[in-house]
């Protein structure tokens, strides 16, 4: 990050608030859910689901419940992910001002950003953005005239993966204990304290602003490929600049690693990549060419998820990558269903003696077996396919270096 | 009712329920944990996954878990399944991983839902070969044993303790593998339904360690199906016996009563009937010591007594049988009840309220479903626990009808506590002090009863302008809750008035009566159905002592005078010293040539008489109780008496059997003649075998004696009901009249109750046993309050009005006698406003000189917010303060007596200066 985060003025000054200046002028909560549903938006937590078809369950009307919640996801805690982070500590502001758009769309009075505890400096910069919002009129009472009032709560987590789930992320708002809930009932319809709740991930809220100032089309035409709008790609393993950069959606995959990234360090080649984050499928270098988009990827048989790349080089122990992941999802069950709860540090305790020299030819079996124990629809929640995803792809693609690891220990201790 | 098809079997379902409980219903076996009927589902275990199929050419399927799945018309669904198959074994097998492989000697091993799950899912083999997860265990008070290694992480504790039964001192910490079920620090559990923990873990985490200390295999305990006799509700429990001593009591299902549940004092207060305050032996006191009574010489003494100047005491603690057969000793004119004249006089106004037709008494399970209640004067936790139980799934009605308006259904336990929060049902609490109940009350009104009286009274005025109402002064506060709840009465769809005769207070009483009649009327004119009034009583049979005597002049003031003139008496079953003051039961018994006292455990009254004859305890003799609802009960007997007891009715009436007790009881008492329905139709029993009460399993019979002599004692017989004492005969498993433990085929647990119930949660097959004996079809009239007396005395400044305290652990005579009970007894207190404490410069725990009436007593004190200024709230503990010798006000000051602090440790309230514990409370 060159530079601190832009304050109010400097924030107006380059054109921010100019959609909630749209609205003042007199556009409806209708109106902004037309844009947003046209605009293609889709979700940057991970799922992708359609953003204005998400706004569209809240209850309107005269029978909707009185009092809405807006919940900001600000709880990135996915192995590899790093790109909410950079938004909230450079342009706390753009957040804010997609978080009025968002709130005033479903006509929510409260709004909470949940925000992960270790993020600290996102936390100074955000409750200082909060502060010269109010004091500028942005928040509170009949915002810019427009009749809306809203209050934003910022929230830092206490820190639990399992809280970016979003309905976790809401017991455990409510001061309950961070478990998911079952879905139905959606939050849309009974979500933070039994009301209407829209829970969005940041990234996401950062692309409003820039929707109802420049218009549907302009959001339109950003992209590359399928699915409109720009993303947020980032980069952690050995290449030359890892980072995190605004792309539009549909650069293609080598783009991003050999252009941005700056390739591969000397002495390294990639050998496979996790595409968006610890919890998808590892995809191999065939796939270099294709366009980074959320159908693409998924016919590569991945998904796009969070958009931030782990990459596996050459030098570095396939199956020592993989045992880190499943240490970290294991440690970060919630405990609530058996699957994951139970199998998840099975897994763990299976991975500790691979590397060990300690592992047998039938804990290979455990591992596939586990791989359909948690897939989806199996689990309460997301997190243990998550988990099975890296597994599952990893046993396929790595199967040599898992028998080594059964024969001989990991042979990768000894460089 | 809707159809789906179930591996391939069409079968007709509750479309309002989730596949789970519909399979279950429909006899499949089906394995689950989390689930409980009670408590609905939360999708946590994913043992019960099934295939659900879109439609006949879906062929791959997608695996669903039936507790989250709606059984909605048409699903297709397997449970054989392979792949569905296979991910339950997978479920067992991840939640056997670290469950450690002690089932010998664990306290569940035969009856426990995980090794039935366990075998029912597939998993033999383990191959977990990695470290355990270990956990260190609590404790967790005198009744419940924590083992925490066992525990399989299904939630339903916290899920039962907290959510259904609100507690908050069983919490899960921690997460992954390592979730832990306990307290944030070790000590008692404070929940009074703690107990059903036991019943509702699915293995041994939880276990009753009074059972424990002389544990048995489930199979090796001789069982009958009995009724509890430590209060007025008449839940149905299986008491199991070994070796001549009562090992446990557990739940026995009963769909309009206990349910799945029971509260600690009937569960833990069995140890009496092996304890040294049994009445061991028959005799006659005589100058040279006490002259030994056979069972014949017994009676023929009762007889030849009866013949001469002899009245009898009745007994509320008593069943039907040993009340009437010594009423038809001695007579009936010369029969009298046993508890005092206020009691009394108070149980014939609740049976005249009883047989208004606008009014009608709930059960339980009507209780559960009343949607506005107001409790007058009542401590229902500690006076009726099982019924305070009930009233916490009542306020949740509310929550069951707006999930219902957002269609999220009824089953979805978390999404409907979720989407309610805190919308409940309303509840007012109108009490001297606050009660347990009170965090889910909409408003409590704390208040000494006579200010309550006028409170009901203004309130029955409210709904009906002809119920008798007198003008009342009222703060603006008052009058607005006042209105608040005559208009939540009056638009509920069933509202619920609770009453009862706890502070023999005839005028509170009355009012609530009012009240009743007057919503009565009023839904009576809008063809809305009678309204719901339920009066608690304080003893097993204390409904149907008042009937057996309904009419009568006999009171126990009328046998005093009687007594006084000389003659004889012979008391059943009961402590004259609870029942007035001292110096009237003493200038009474002092006048008797000869006092008879039959008892099963030594009293005061029992130390007095001349002749004393040993009866049987409750599980030692068959015995028909009236609830606080008029519904009779029987309660088998489950064991021989290892006293040389008999039961009280053989003694009054011997060769009688008591069924024919029952039956010329029926015929000859006015309003009882329902009560000859209670009796069984035998013509059931196969080839007229007896019922075994020994199951098939029962080992060592011919051997258990053998380290004592080799001959093999002839069984015992029993004479009296279909019940046999021995493992042979022919059981009659689906008929819930004799079904004292529940057992099929890969169901050894406690929750195999679902094979025998028509749906799930619903009516046992072959109906439920009890018959309510009230006819109802009175007339309707409003009864006319007594005068309200002055008040003067309390506004001088040292003056207290005194007001009763209750206690679940202490109020009731028999379970204050058990060992288990009394170690969560509180000992007698006084507790105080922290106002008026202040201002007498009294501390939490200092003591008091309590001087009230004839009583002078120091008393440890308790701080409770939820008292009113100028009112001091006494708990007697049973005998150590005679309820009837205090005063309507006392005198407090600040006693000598130093503290140490510890006597106010089991008193568990929840208005305490600091929650939780008396000790709490000190600064």
């Amino acid at each position: 990050m060159s530079r601190g985060p832009l304050d109010f003025s400097g924030y107006s000054g380059a054109g921010g608030y100019e959609g909630i200046r749209r609205i003042a002028a007199g556009k409806s909560p209708g109106d902004v859910l037309e844009d947003v549903k046209n605009s293609g938006l889709k979700g940057r937590g991970g799922a992708g689901f359609p953003t204005g078809l998400k706004w569209s369950f809240v209850p309107s009307g005269n029978d909707a419940p009185a009092q809405k919640y807006l919940v900001v996801n600000a709880d990135e805690m996915e192995p590899g992910t790093f790109k909410d982070r950079l938004l909230m500590e450079g342009d706390p502001h753009l957040l804010i001002e997609g978080m009025i758009i968002a709130a005033y769309t479903i006509q929510a009075s409260r709004a909470y950003i949940f925000l992960r505890g270790e993020y600290t400096v996102a936390a100074k910069a955000l409750a200082r953005a909060l502060s010269e919002a109010e004091n500028n009129g942005m928040l509170g009472k009949n915002i810019q005239g427009t009749g809306f009032d809203l209050d934003i709560i910022l929230h830092t987590s206490a820190g639990r993966y399992i809280c970016g789930e979003e309905t976790a992320l809401l017991n455990a708002l409510e001061g309950k204990r961070g478990t998911p809930r079952a879905k139905p009932p959606f939050p849309q319809v009974s979500g933070l304290w039994g009301k209407p709740t829209i829970v969005n991930n940041v990234e996401t809220l950062c692309n409003l602003p820039g929707i109802l100032a420049h218009g549907v089309d302009w959001f339109k035409s950003l992209t590359l490929g399928q699915d409109h709008g720009t993303k947020l790609f980032g980069i952690s393993g050995k290449v030359n600049k890892p980072g995190c950069w605004e792309l539009p959606l549909g650069t293609t995959i080598r783009e991003i690693i050999e252009v941005h990234g700056g390739g591969m360090r000397d002495g390294h080649t990639l050998r496979a990549f996790l595409p968006g984050g610890g919890s998808t499928d590892f995809m191999l270098p065939e796939y270099l060419d294709i366009p980074f988009d959320y159908d693409d990827v998924a016919k590569a048989g991945s998904r796009l998820a969070t958009g931030t790349m782990i990459l596996l080089d050459d030098k570095t122990c396939p199956v020592g990558m993989i045992g880190n992941l499943m240490h970290f999802f294991s440690h970060e069950s919630c405990g609530w269903c058996t699957p994951c709860r139970d199998g998840l540090p099975w897994i763990d305790d299976i991975f500790r003696d691979l590397e060990n020299g300690s592992g047998k030819a039938k804990d290979l079996g455990i591992l596939h077996d586990h791989v359909e124990y948690l897939g989806p629809g199996r689990t309460f929640c997301a997190l243990a396919p998550g988990a099975a995803a890296p597994l599952g792809s990893g046993l396929r693609i790595f199967k040599d270096e898992f028998d080594n690891h059964v024969r001989q220990g990991c042979a990768w201790k000894k460089h | 009712m809707a159809r789906i098809e179930i591996d391939g079997k069409t079968c007709e379902v509750n479309p309002n329920n989730n596949l789970l409980q519909e399979c279950l219903s429909q006899g499949i076996d089906l394995p689950y944990f989390c689930w409980h009927p009670c408590m609905g589902s939360v999708g946590a275990c994913r043992q019960c996954a099934v295939k659900v199929f879109k439609d006949k050419d879906d062929t791959r399927g997608t695996l669903v878990m039936a507790c989250m799945t709606q059984a909605a018309e048409g699903t297709l669904v397997s449970v054989d399944d392979k792949q569905a198959a296979d991910f339950r074994a997978g479920v067992i097998e991840s939640l056997m991983i670290s469950h450690p492989h002690d089932c010998p000697v664990c306290e569940e091993g035969g009856e426990c839902h995980l090794q039935d799950m366990t075998l029912m899912s597939g998993h033999n083999y383990r191959r977990h070969d990695k470290k355990k997860v270990t956990f260190r265990n609590q404790y967790l008070g005198p009744h419940i044993g924590h083992e925490m290694n066992r525990c399989i992480a299904c939630y339903r504790c916290v899920r039962y303790y907290d959510d259904y039964a609100g507690g908050n001192d069983l919490v899960v910490q921690a997460s992954h593998n390592h979730v832990y079920f306990g307290r944030h620090q070790e000590g008692v559990l404070e929940s009074e339904f703690s107990g059903n923990l036991v019943e509702v873990c699915p293995t041994g985490v939880f276990t009753d360690k009074t059972f424990s200390k002389h544990y048995t295999r489930k199979w090796d305990l001789q069982t009958a199906p009995s009724v509890c006799n430590h209060c007025a509700v008449g839940c149905n429990t299986t008491p199991g016996e070994r070796y001549g001593t009562l090992r446990r009591v557990v739940n026995r299902y009963h769909a309009e009563i206990n349910g799945y549940f029971i509260c600690d004092r009937g569960r833990f207060a069995y140890d009496l009937v092996n304890g040294d305050r049994r009445v061991a032996s028959s005799h006659e006191k005589g100058t040279d010591g006490n002259q030994e009574l056979t069972g014949d010489q017994g009676s023929v003494k009762l007889r030849d007594l009866a013949r001469g100047n002899t009245l009898a005491i009745g007994s509320p603690r008593a069943g039907m049988e040993a009340n009437f057969a010594l009423m038809r000793l001695v007579g009936r004119e010369n029969f009298y009840s046993g508890i005092s004249d206020k009691e009394a006089a108070l149980l014939n106004t609740v049976l005249d309220v009883y047989d208004d037709s606008g009014i009608h008494c709930p059960s339980i399970h009507e209780i559960e479903a009343a949607d506005a209640i107001i409790i007058l004067g009542e401590d229902v936790t500690n006076i009726a626990p099982r019924i305070a139980l009930a009233l916490r799934q009542s306020v949740r009605n509310r929550s069951l009808e707006m999930a219902a308006d957002s269609k999220i259904p009824s089953w979805q336990d978390a999404a409907v506590r979720e989407l309610a929060q805190r919308e409940k049902s309303p509840l007012y609490i109108l009490n001297g002090y606050a009660t347990r109940l009170d965090d889910i009350a909409a408003a409590c009104h704390i208040d000494h009863p006579d200010r309550l009286a006028e409170f009901a009274a203004a309130l029955a005025g409210a709904v009906d302008p002809a119920a008798p109402a007198p003008s009342v002064m009222m703060t603006a506060e008052q009058q607005q809750l006042l209105e608040c709840i005559a208009s939540d009465l009056i638009a509920a769809k069933r509202p619920l008035v609770i009453a009862g005769v706890s502070n023999e207070h005839e005028a509170l009483l009355g009012a609530a009566t009012n009240l009743a009649r007057a919503l009565g009327k009023k839904r009576n004119s809008e063809s809305a159905g009678p309204v719901n009034m339920c009066c608690l009583v304080p003893e097993a049979n204390s409904l149907g002592l008042a009937m057996l005597l309904r009419g009568s002049v006999n009171t126990l003031s009328a046998a005093c005078e009687r007594m006084k003139q000389g003659g004889n008496a012979i008391v059943l079953e009961n402590d004259l010293y609870r029942r007035m003051t001292p110096v009237q039961v003493d200038e009474s018994l002092s006048a008797l040539e000869t006092l008879v006292a039959i008892d099963h455990v030594h009293t005061p009254t029992v130390s007095r008489a001349n002749i004393v004859l040993a009866s049987t305890a409750f599980s030692e003799q068959q015995a028909v109780y009236v609830n606080y609802e008029g519904r009779a009960q029987i309660s088998y007997q489950v064991h021989e008496s290892q006293f040389h007891a008999r039961p009280a009715w053989r003694w009054a009436a011997p060769g009688m059997k008591p069924d024919a007790l029952i039956r010329e009881c029926a015929a000859n008492v006015a309003g009882l003649e329902k009560l000859v329905q209670v009796l069984p139709d035998t013509t059931g029993l196969v080839s007229g075998m007896k019922i075994p009460r020994q199951p098939p399993r029962y080992s060592g019979r011919t051997a258990m004696n053998a380290s004592r002599y080799v001959h093999e004692p002839k069984q015992a017989t029993d004479d009296s009901s279909p019940l046999n004492f021995s493992m042979e005969g022919i059981p009659l498993q689906k008929d819930s009249r004799f079904q004292q433990f529940t057992w099929a085929p890969r169901w050894n647990s406690n929750q195999s109750i679902s094979k025998f119930q028509d749906e799930i949660a619903g009516e046992l097959k072959q109906g439920q046993p009890g018959v309510n004996l009230l006819s109802g079809g009175g007339s309707f009239a409003y009864a006319v309050l007594p005068e309200q007396s002055g008040l003067d005395a309390a506004e001088s400044d040292a003056a207290f009005q005194v007001i009763q305290a209750f206690h679940i652990f202490g109020s009731e005579e028999l379970s204050a006698m058990s060992e288990n009970i009394q170690a969560r007894m509180p000992g007698p207190y006084a507790a105080m406003a922290p106002v008026d404490a202040a201002r007498l410069e009294i501390g939490f725990g200092d003591f008091v000189d309590l001087r009230s009436g004839s009583v002078a007593v120091q008393l440890p004190v308790s701080l409770r917010e939820k008292i009113k200024p100028g009112t001091v709230v006494v708990y007697g503990a049973g005998n150590e303060i005679n309820r009837y010798e205090l005063a309507a006000t006392a005198q407090l000051s600040l006693g000598e007596r130093q503290s140490n602090g510890g006597h106010l440790d089991a008193l568990i309230v929840s208005d305490a200066r600091v929650a939780g514990t008396g000790r709490t409370n000190r600064p």
